[in-house]
Parts: C-alpha cells; sequence; structure tokens
C-alpha cells in the first residue's frame, strides 16, 4: 500500500494513501474537533468543525475529506481556525433549544464538551429559540428536534449500517429538519427495524431512549464503527 | 490589603448558584475576611451600592426589574460575572422563550396549560415585575467580563474564579471551568 | 440528416418565407403583458386585409427591451413599437403599406440596440423559436455538422483556443472542463445543461432557452460528441413552463430531423437530450446539488473534489455547462475561435447576456462584447435612470456579487475587473441603483434570499445566513451598537471561510461591497454604546476588502 508523508502542525505523519488527513491526524495523535464525522459512515463535511489550513490552497479545508498527499503541510489550530470552531458552536447553540441542565445528553454530549474544549463558555448572537417538536411515538426511542444540530449522523448510520434509510432531511436552511420516512411519526414509521443504532450515532440529546431523564442518556458511538469494521473484516464469530 | 467589595445578585434564576456558592463550605471563612459582601441575598441590603470590585449575577434577565438591575450592576461595579448558565445563555429560564412572546407565555401558563378553577392572568402590575418578550442572557443586556457557566458552577468552579479575581488575575478558562449544564 | 438536406431545409425555409414579416414577441415577458393576443390581432389583420400571401405575422423570440411589451416589429424596414395592444394590430399592418399607427414607436437605431453585439442572441427576435426550420435557416445545427467533420480533441482544442469561460457565475475555462471529461477513460459520459438560473431578477438563461432551445440543443450534442457523451440532460426550473415547452418540442423536432438522437447526421454518433425539472431551489443550480437533484436525491451539495467532471451523475463523469454557454458554441464552430478570441479582452472573450433590472429607463436584456464598461451598458444601452435621479450604484452578481459604486462605473466587464472592485461577473443580474437605495437595506434584502434558499446542509451557512440577517435587520431599525457592526464583519468573514459551497461562500459579498463602498450608510445608523466595552480580542480582522 502506498505510503505518503506530510506535516501536521510541524509534525511528520505518514498516512495511507487515500486517507483523510483527520484519519492522518487522528493515527499521529493529533486532535482535530468533529462533529458529523463518525466512524463507519460516510463524511457529510457539513459541520465544519475540522476545517484546517493547507498550505496552498486557498480555502479552508474539511479535514474529514481531504485526501493527504505527499508534501501536504497542514495546520490544525491557528487564532482564526481556533475562533471560527468557536463561532460554529455558538451559532449551532443559537439554532437549536440547548438546556444542557435538563436535557437527557448532559454530561454525554459532544456538543457540550466541545464547547467546553474549544473554550465557547458564552454565545455573542441572540437565540433564536424555535418552537421544536418532540416525537415520543416510537415504543423505545424519541427524538428531540430542540437538541438536533442536523449533523445527520442519524441518516447515514440508519442508511448505510442498517440498511432502512428511515431518516432523513425536510426542510431548507434553518427549518431543515429530521423525518422518518415521508414526515409521519417515527412510531408509525414502516421501514425503522428498532435496532437503535441512530440513537447511539446521535452526539446530542436528541435522539435518546425512552425513560432517560436528565443526564441518563449514554451512548456508546464505538460500536457503530467497530461494527462496520467488523463486517469489513468478517470478524463473525458465528 | 483593602478588602474586595464583592456582590453577589439574583435575577431571573433558581438561587441554585447561590446554593452552590455556599458549598464552598471552610473556604467561606478564609474568604469572609478578604471581602466586603457589599450586596447580596445573602446579606440584607437594600441598594445596590457604589464602586463594586466584583459581581456575581445569577440568573437570566427576565422581566423589566431585571433589566433596571443589571444595568446598575454595570453602572456600579468594576468586574461583572455572568454566575451560572440562566446568566450566561438564559437556560431554564429562558424555555418559555419558544412559547412566544410575554402575552402569549402568560396565555399558556395561566390560561390553558394549567387553568386552575379560577383562571386569570396576573395583571397586579405595581406588585409583578413585567415580563419582557424574550428572556435574554446577561450579556445581551450590559457588557460582562467574565462568563461561570454550570448549572450550578460546582462550587470549585466558583472558588477557582473568585480566587483569581481577588488576586485580580485574568480567570483561567480550562475545559473543566466552563462546561455548560 | 446529412448536409444537403440541411441546405435543402434551410432553402426552403427562405423560399417560403414571404416578402414581409410581422414579428410579435411571444416570449415570457410579452407574454406576460398580453403579446399572445396581440399575435392573434396580427394575423386576423393581415388576413382581413387580403395580404396572407406577402406578409406572415409570426411570433418571435424575446428582442430585449421587455420593460416596453410586448414588442412588435416589422420588416423590411425594422419599425419597432412598444407596448402594443392588440387594438395596434390594424394600424401596425397598414404601415407596410404606408398606412400609421398610433402604436408607440421605439427608435431601432436607439444604443440599446444598436451597442448590442450579438452572439448567443443574434438569432432572437427573428426566427421562430418553435420551428427547427426557421433555427437551420439561420445556419443553426451547421455547427453541429462542422464538429462532427472533426475529431473529438480538434474540437476541445477550439474550445479551449476561443477563451470561452463558463456563463454560469465562477467563469471556469470551458475548454479546460471538456478537456477533463474527455481524457476520463471511455464509458459512460454525462453533458448537463445548467437552467436552473436562481438569481433574484435574472433570467438570461430563461430567454435563451425560450428563443433559441436549439441553439442550446446544438451546443450540447457538440460537447457531447468532444467529450464522448451519449446522453444529456437540461435541468429547468419549473417556474419556467414555456422554456419546458419549447425544449421539449425543440428536442422533439431535432430527434425527428435526425440531429439529435441515434445516427446523428449519419454518423455514429449517439447523443439523447431529456429535461429534468427542478422546484425551483437556488442551490439547485449548484452543480453538485443539481446533480443529486437529476438523481432523485435531496438537492444539496457535497464537497469538491471529486468534481463532476471526473465523478459526477450516477458517479460517471459528468460535464456540466450553463446555458448561455452551450448556446456560445455553435457561433464558435461555424465562425472558428479565432473570431471569437478576438472579441472582449484578454483574458474575457466574447460577449456576456445581462438582464438589466432595477432604477434603469430601459430594463431587458442586453449582450454586449465582454470589456464594455459599466456605465456604456447602464448609461447608454439602459439609459440611466427612469426618473433621471443619479445612478448610485450597479449591483452585479445577484445575492453572490457585489455593489460598485457609481465613480467605479469605468470599470470594464470582464471577470478579473469585476472580481478586483469587489463585485463578479455572475450570471448575469446587473440591479441599477439610484440615490433613495439604501444600501444596508439591499444587503439585508440579499441575506434574507440567502438565509432563505440555504440548503440547510453545513452550519456557518444555515445558521450564520439567519444570524447575518438578525443582525442586517438590527442596523437598520437603528437598534444596533459598533459592537454589533464588528460582529456582523466576523461573522462575514466567517461564513464566508467556513462553507461547504459557493452559495455560503459568498452570501456575505454584497454586504461586504456595501461596506466597502458604502461605510458612511452603515455608520450612520448605528446607536452609541450605552456602556462602555472592554477591548476587541480576535483574530480574525474587521476589514472588509
Ligand atoms: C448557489 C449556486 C447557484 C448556482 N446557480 C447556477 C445557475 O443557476 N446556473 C448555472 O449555470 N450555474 C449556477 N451555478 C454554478 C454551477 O455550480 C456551475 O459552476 C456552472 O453551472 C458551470 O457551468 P459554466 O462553467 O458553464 O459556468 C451556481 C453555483 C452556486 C454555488
Ligand atoms: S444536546 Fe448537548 S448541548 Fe444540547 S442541551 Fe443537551 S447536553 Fe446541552
Ligand atoms: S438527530 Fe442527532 S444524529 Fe440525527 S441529525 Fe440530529 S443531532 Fe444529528
Ligand atoms: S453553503 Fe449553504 S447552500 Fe451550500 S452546502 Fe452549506 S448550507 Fe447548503
Ligand atoms: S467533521 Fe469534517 S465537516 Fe464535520
Amino acid at each position: 500500500m502506498a505510503v505518503v508523508t506530510l506535516t501536521i502542525d510541524d509534525k511528520p505523519v505518514s498516512a495511507r494513501a487515500g486517507d483523510s488527513v483527520l484519519a492522518a491526524a487522528r493515527e499521529a495523535g493529533i486532535r482535530i474537533p468533529t462533529l458529523c464525522h463518525l466512524d463507519g459512515v460516510s463524511e457529510a463535511a457539513a459541520c465544519r468543525l475540522c476545517l484546517v489550513q493547507v498550505e496552498g490552497r486557498g480555502r479552508l479545508q474539511a479535514a474529514c475529506v481531504t485526501e493527504t498527499a505527499e508534501g501536504m503541510i497542514v495546520r490544525t489550530q491557528t487564532d482564526t481556525l481556533r475562533e471560527y470552531r468557536r463561532m460554529i458552536l455558538e451559532l449551532l447553540f443559537t439554532e437549536g433549544n440547548h438546556v444542557c441542565a435538563v436535557c437527557v445528553a448532559n454530561g454525554n454530549c459532544e456538543l457540550q464538551s466541545l464547547a467546553a474544549e474549544l473554550g465557547m463558555d458564552h454565545v455573542r448572537y441572540p437565540y433564536l429559540n424555535p418552537a421544536r417538536p418532540v416525537d415520543v411515538t416510537h415504543k423505545q426511542y424519541a427524538i428531540d428536534h430542540n437538541r438536533c444540530i442536523l449533523c445527520t449522523r442519524c441518516v447515514r448510520t440508519c442508511d448505510e449500517i442498517e440498511g432502512a434509510h428511515t431518516w432523513d432531511v425536510a426542510g431548507r436552511g434553518t427549518l431543515s429538519h429530521i423525518v422518518a420516512d415521508m414526515g409521519q411519526p417515527w412510531g408509525e414509521s414502516v421501514t425503522c427495524t428498532s435496532c437503535g443504532k441512530c440513537v447511539q450515532a446521535c452526539p446530542t440529546g436528541a435522539l435518546f431512549r425512552q425513560g432517560s431523564t436528565v443526564a441518563e442518556m449514554t451512548k456508546d458511538r464505538e460500536k457503530l464503527g467497530d461494527l462496520v469494521t467488523a463486517r469489513r473484516d468478517k470478524k463473525w464469530t458465528v | 490589603m483593602d478588602r474586595v467589595k464583592l456582590a453577589t445578585v439574583w435575577l431571573g434564576g433558581c438561587s441554585g448558584c447561590h446554593m452552590s456558592f455556599l458549598d464552598m463550605d471552610e473556604w467561606l471563612i478564609d474568604l469572609a475576611p478578604r471581602i466586603d459582601l457589599v450586596y447580596s441575598p445573602l446579606a440584607d441590603v437594600k441598594e445596590y451600592p457604589d464602586g463594586v470590585d466584583v459581581a456575581l449575577v445569577e440568573g437570566a434577565v427576565a422581566n423589566e426589574e431585571n433589566r433596571h438591575m443589571a444595568k446598575v450592576i454595570r453602572r456600579r461595579s468594576k468586574v461583572v460575572v455572568s454566575f451560572g448558565d440562566c446568566a450566561v445563555s438564559g437556560n431554564v429560564t429562558a424555555m418559555r422563550n419558544p412559547l412566544g412572546k410575554s402575552l402569549e407565555v402568560l396565555r399558556t401558563s395561566y390560561l390553558l396549560e394549567s387553568a386552575g378553577t379560577n383562571p386569570r392572568l396576573p395583571d397586579d402590575r405595581e406588585i409583578v415585575p413585567v415580563l419582557l418578550d424574550k428572556v435574554l442572557p446577561l450579556h445581551a443586556v450590559i457588557p460582562v467580563d467574565h462568563h461561570l457557566p454550570g448549572c450550578p458552577p460546582p462550587a470549585a468552579r466558583i472558588r477557582a474564579i473568585v480566587e483569581d479575581l481577588l488576586a485580580a488575575r485574568t480567570p483561567i478558562r480550562t475545559a473543566d471551568q466552563i462546561r455548560f449544564g | 440528416m446529412n448536409h444537403d438536406e440541411l441546405e435543402r431545409i434551410a432553402g426552403a425555409e427562405r423560399t417560403a418565407a414571404k416578402p414581409a414579416e410581422i414579428r410579435c414577441c411571444t416570449s415570457s415577458g410579452c407574454r406576460a403583458s398580453g403579446s399572445a393576443d396581440v399575435l392573434k390581432q396580427l394575423k386576423a389583420a393581415v388576413q382581413a386585409k387580403g395580404l396572407s400571401d406577402r406578409v406572415a405575422a409570426v411570433g418571435v423570440g424575446c428582442p430585449g427591451l421587455c420593460s416596453a411589451g410586448p414588442v412588435v416589429s416589422t420588416h423590411p424596414g425594422g419599425a419597432v413599437f412598444g407596448k402594443v395592444t392588440s387594438g395596434h394590430a390594424d394600424g401596425i399592418v397598414s404601415t407596410l403599406s404606408g398606412g400609421s399607427t398610433d402604436a408607440v414607436r421605439i427608435d431601432p437605431n436607439q444604443p440599446f440596440f444598436a451597442k448590442q453585439f450579438r452572439i448567443v442572441r443574434a438569432t432572437v427576435g427573428q426566427i421562430d423559436p418553435e420551428r427547427i426550420e426557421s433555427y437551420i435557416a439561420a445556419d443553426g445545427y451547421a455547427g453541429l455538422y462542422q464538429a462532427l467533420q472533426q475529431r473529438p480533441d480538434e474540437i476541445v482544442a477550439n474550445v479551449t483556443a476561443s477563451g470561452l469561460r463558463g456563463r454560469g457565475g465562477a467563469g471556469y475555462p470551458t475548454g479546460l472542463k471538456w478537456a477533463t471529461v474527455a481524457k476520463m477513460p471511455p464509458g459512460q459520459k454525462y453533458v448537463i445543461c445548467n437552467g436552473d438560473e436562481g438569481d433574484p431578477g435574472a433570467f438570461m438563461d430563461r430567454s435563451v432557452m425560450e428563443d433559441a432551445p436549439h441553439q442550446v440543443l446544438e451546443g450540447m450534442a457538440i460537447a457531447a460528441y468532444a467529450v464522448g457523451a451519449n446522453q444529456g440532460y437540461v435541468y429547468v426550473r419549473a417556474e419556467y413552463p414555456l422554456a419546458i415547452e419549447r425544449l421539449q418540442a425543440a428536442i422533439h423536432q431535432a430527434t425527428k430531423a435526425g440531429v439529435l438522437g441515434g445516427n446523428i447526421f449519419q454518423t455514429p454518433f449517439e447523443f439523447k437530450v431529456e429535461i429534468r425539472i427542478g422546484a425551483g431551489a437556488f442551490v439547485c443550480g449548484e452543480e453538485t446539488a443539481l446533480i443529486a437533484s437529476v438523481q432523485g436525491l435531496r438537492g444539496t451539495p457535497r464537497p469538491r473534489p471529486p468534481y463532476p467532471a471526473e465523478s459526477g451523475l450516477w458517479d460517471r463523469p459528468t460535464l456540466i455547462n450553463n446555458v448561455e454557454t452551450f448556446a456560445t458554441i455553435p457561433a464558435i464552430l461555424r465562425n472558428g475561435a479565432n473570431w471569437f478570441a478576438g472579441i472582449g479582452t484578454a483574458t474575457s472573450k466574447g460577449t456576456k447576456i445581462f438582464s438589466l433590472t432595477g432604477k434603469v429607463k430601459n430594463a431587458g436584456l442586453v449582450e454586449v462584447p465582454m470589456g464594455t464598461t459599466l456605465r456604456e451598458v447602464v448609461e447608454q444601452l439602459g439609459g440611466g435612470t427612469a426618473d433621471g435621479r443619479a445612478v448610485k450604484a450597479v449591483q452585479t452578481g445577484g445575492p453572490s456579487g457585489g455593489c460598485i459604486p457609481a465613480d467605479l462605473l469605468d470599470t470594464p466587464i470582464d471577470y478579473e475587473s469585476l472580481g478586483r472592485i469587489g463585485s463578479i461577473m455572475g450570471s448575469g443580474g446587473m440591479i441599477v441603483m439610484d440615490d433613495t437605495d439604501r444600501m444596508p437595506e439591499v444587503a439585508r434584502f440579499f441575506m434574507e434570499f440567502c438565509a432563505d434558499e440555504s440548503c440547510g446542509k453545513c452550519v456557518p451557512c444555515r445558521v450564520g445566513t439567519v444570524q447575518l440577517h438578525g443582525l442586517l435587520t438590527k442596523l437598520v431599525e437603528k437598534r444596533a451598537t459598533r459592537h454589533d457592526l464588528d460582529l456582523l464583519i466576523e461573522l462575514c468573514h466567517f461564513v464566508k471561510d467556513t462553507s461547504l459551497c459557493g452559495l455560503g461562500q459568498s452570501a456575505p459579498n454584497p454586504v461586504l461591497s456595501t461596506l466597502r463602498y458604502f461605510a458612511g450608510e452603515y455608520e450612520a445608523l448605528l446607536q452609541p454604546e450605552e456602556f462602555a466595552r472592554p477591548p476587541r480580542r480576535s483574530a480574525i480582522p474587521l476589514t472588509v476588502l
């Protein structure tokens, strides 16, 4: 397998040809924040948190979809990038209704953790406070649109890992929202297999197991990636 | 050394942040000789005084009185800290915002959801401060110097920022110091 | 179809032409002001006067002066009448035999017409867009015939040498794009014509599809031959029913005539075209979103690379060009790359159509050579403002473009010059503003458009445009302070630098360009801060250049 060498934050890094900058950085122990990336499913490049600077390229590049190349020089931690990442979080917090204190995911939420990690301690823009519904029609799970950040991890997980494609995105702009099947209540979805993979995939408190109260919704996101790897490598013990 | 003039204020919040403040337990005894608690729900002072060095403000700005108070605090204090999630983001206090403007919120709360036997909108304007149409975080009303998230911020976090401010240091904002929730 | 037959059809068409013709615009603009009825009355008047053997009343494409529609012209002579009603029909017909009419006469030699240089719209207003014979008589499909006499790589080289750049907005060299698709290994490839045209106020592409549908198809067929594709799609928004109708008819006629479909001009070359109707989302004009939409998926952009040229429709190499780009191709084939490269400026060749709107006297479509100055377009072709007020600015590029102040009107229209002054060529929207227009409000209008049209996929555009719109509203309503203005500028840079596709990346342009040239208008709206603020600390600059 061909190997390329590149420099990330002044550190020489080697990567398999075809690997993303994100994968190469991770392997080298360099942390690039992400939200829409989920091991095991395709990339959306939608959250823009993983933007990095690549020497010689005019635009910032999303590390999750940028292929490594020989001699590439990457910076993941410039002042501007740090500022921009905080702004992404600020915007996400203004868009939905995030009340961590009373959220099922409190303490287990990637958005909440990223805000702390990236130093986003207050939001400078007005909160939009949209009126968004909660769908509790499913027997085991529920979706609280107030906490949804539209990362589409659930959509891709359901489509690519479970093969059900129950979830999709409807609407446009900030009216975009996740829908089950053709927009019916989740409990009436004919495609949902109740596997719960989307719940595990969700970075926030938007998808949760019914009956979870504040801070109870822990998630095991690695499982999904492991499942995909196991399938690929046929690691089944029958 | 002059004692630092400390004020703590309770706007639209549940007083949980103040409870957490009291959770600093024995450190409060170390703190006491270094400060003058010039204004606080924990002390019986009617008027917010001039020349406050550090103000810890709990709660969101939810009504006219909160807004007025916020401005008084800003004018009379050197350093203003948004103390807890409600002050920082609106938090639980702001959960009414998606319901609509103040009148719709009152209608929903007093006439529709929990009407009781004698449904009536509160109308004692003289007694109950007028609600703002939208609950705001403190920094949407006045410039705020530091933000101390947490619902409530754990005592250790409060202690860390108060220690920094007493020593006139810029507070250190590591990830464990600024977590929401 | 072969060359002789092409000649024969053209000949027959010319012979059948009557000595005199009354041409009535039947495109969308004039249709909306009642031209269908006018044409009916003109035909009736010709018949009633017993002139049917010598005079033909025909429907033609849009002559461009939409603000004066319905527009009718008489030939020979070339007299032009505006704001024609069916009541004028008799009078207009009588002018051919020395009679008179009280219909408004439009000077056909006025700069609006005289200063245009028409390549794309050369036949528009002359021929009947609904009949392939009419197009063939105007040299139609001769370019395709000539193309088929050459090797595909010769055509690509020709298009490269012509210097043509994409008219869809970005100005990417067309030859280079064709070369990329052509170089992909043989196999299924596609050609897509982008007729989504979502810029508010722009209707260049609609008019080309309505008035020269065969020219678009011919350009696509030449492209397909050059890159090795056998299937094409024209993506048109549903709001353009007449364009869809005429393209559909044109595809049908061209297939029947053997210039589309199989064995084109009796060669092995095969090229089928289908129409795909879009629901009218602005973002579906972005090429990767458009491709998703053609595939029946949600129309959202995806990151590039891979570019459609390598992996596009159904993951196959796909050439996607704009309507006007394709419609330019036949003339390049007929007249040669050198001819085309001789028109325009060093880096921008040929002509560009603009839809001139806003506070301008002659609103409508104009086609001018690259290098024409904005002043010539606005003041000479456009005739200045309708009520004589001072022109304050010209907006080009729509929601992705910028406002150019009056003192820069001598800037020549080419990709680089417009870019240098903070705007873009864009797809051809040109909005003239006078001294009553308030720039922060203009910026807010475009931001509202972007927030509405954001597909919602990426955070900076989805939420950033909404917050930008909020800040602009606060400003316009005189509730904003310096702090808000700083937030606005900072957020502009952020949305520009971090958005996934061109919509978000260019959404702040109208704000930045108006801040650059009309900062005073923003400043004048600011309210004093109630409290002193600590100095701003941010890595993001507050410059707007
Ligand atoms: C938001 C957005 C909207 C666009 N809309 C159009 C459009 O309506 N028509 C068009 O031809 N190109 C549009 N484009 C540009 C296309 O992505 C693409 O570059 C173009 O069709 C290529 O054709 P050209 O090389 O002939 O210009 C749009 C781009 C963006 C980012
Ligand atoms: S989803 Fe995360 S960020 Fe949102 S309220 Fe819940 S814990 Fe907080
Ligand atoms: S429900 Fe969860 S996983 Fe799905 S888009 Fe929303 S935040 Fe992402
Ligand atoms: S920039 Fe806007 S339109 Fe483009 S992908 Fe992002 S949200 Fe969609
Ligand atoms: S992780 Fe790369 S854009 Fe979200």
